[in-house]
């Protein structure tokens, strides 16, 4: 598959969702937060960083970057999507999928390897995975309290679209514990988290986060 | 030239960490008697001619698709005229 991997001005991961990509199996492609093209992709991701330095909120001004004019109208059409750290917040900023990531509640950066439950294993980003798997992949956020009114919790709750939820101690004040989710038809999937941290044993914490890059092979030829 | 102004602060049932971390602050100054902060935002736009209703819708449209989060904020348009400043 060819996997577009978007830069905005201020991204950070974007070179580590590449590499991720391509561990995974596929290709990736550089696309440009000013393009107004996705280049022909199959997938996208949004990756993390402080993307316009996080002026205004979190996400909210990559929200309006031309490409995401394309990301939109394709994760609409069914486009597998994954927004990891600073893509879920822009996800969340347009509208894709619903609430809100805040500064966490104990107001300090968090960074860490962080124990998860994976709890939908049925979106594309998530398919290589056993229903509950327990995997650890980095966090590392300022903001990634993840907020919904109850009405939105209870939905999510209710429909299985909470993909992964944060196991031990909370780590930055998320409702219910909420770690990642997914839109209502399953191809978009958000998350604070970082699988692309943890694709190689060399670094980081493991390869628990390969899953994520895997897994899109095997949805696309099921 | 007008002074249109928009106030946007965090929804009431949304958790405040920087209203909190103010609020923490003021004791250990040696302010009392503040049982609560929240911490918002303030945008001042200069508008050009007149500020009819028509700018003013305009604006709230600024405001809810960019200026605030309606999922976490709430925000309030208003007219800052001269004699005012």
């Amino acid at each position: 598959m060819r996997v577009g991997v978007v830069t905005f001005p201020g991204s950070l991961d974007d070179a580590d969702a590449q590499r991720a990509v391509r561990i995974g199996g596929h290709e990736t492609v550089a696309l440009w937060h000013g393009d107004h093209d996705l280049l022909g992709v199959d997938a996208i991701v949004l990756p993390g960083g402080f993307s316009y330095g996080d002026y205004l909120r979190c996400g909210a001004i990559s929200r309006f970057a031309p490409v995401m004019t394309e990301v939109v109208d394709a994760a609409r059409r069914g486009m597998p999507v994954l927004g990891i750290c600073n893509g879920f917040q822009i996800l969340c900023e347009s509208h894709l999928l619903p609430g809100a990531l805040i500064r966490n509640d104990h107001r300090k950066f968090v960074c860490r390897d962080q124990r998860l439950r994976v709890e939908n294993v049925a979106t594309p980003w998530t398919s290589a995975y056993k229903q509950g798997s327990e995997i650890t992949i980095v966090l590392k956020n300022g903001e990634g309290g993840y907020v919904a009114d109850e009405a939105t919790l209870d939905r999510l709750e209710g429909e299985g679209r909470v993909v992964v939820r944060y196991l031990d101690d909370n780590p930055n004040g998320s409702l219910r514990d909420i770690a990642g989710i997914t839109n209502d038809r399953g191809n978009v999937v958000g998350l604070m988290p970082h699988p692309e941290h943890a694709v190689e044993s060399l670094t980081g914490s493991g390869t628990d986060g390969l899953g994520f890059f895997a897994s899109l092979a095997a949805a696309t030829f099921a | 030239m007008a002074r249109v102004v928009v106030d946007v602060m965090p929804k009431p049932e949304i958790l405040d960490p920087q209203g909190k971390a103010v609020l923490g602050a003021l004791p250990r100054l040696g302010f009392s008697g503040v049982t609560d902060v929240r911490q918002g935002k303030r945008f001042e736009l200069e508008v050009d001619g007149e500020v009819t209703d028509e700018v003013l819708a305009s604006v709230a449209q600024m405001a809810e698709t960019l200026l605030s989060n309606p999922v976490i904020e709430n925000f309030e348009v208003r007219v800052e005229r001269g004699e005012d400043a």
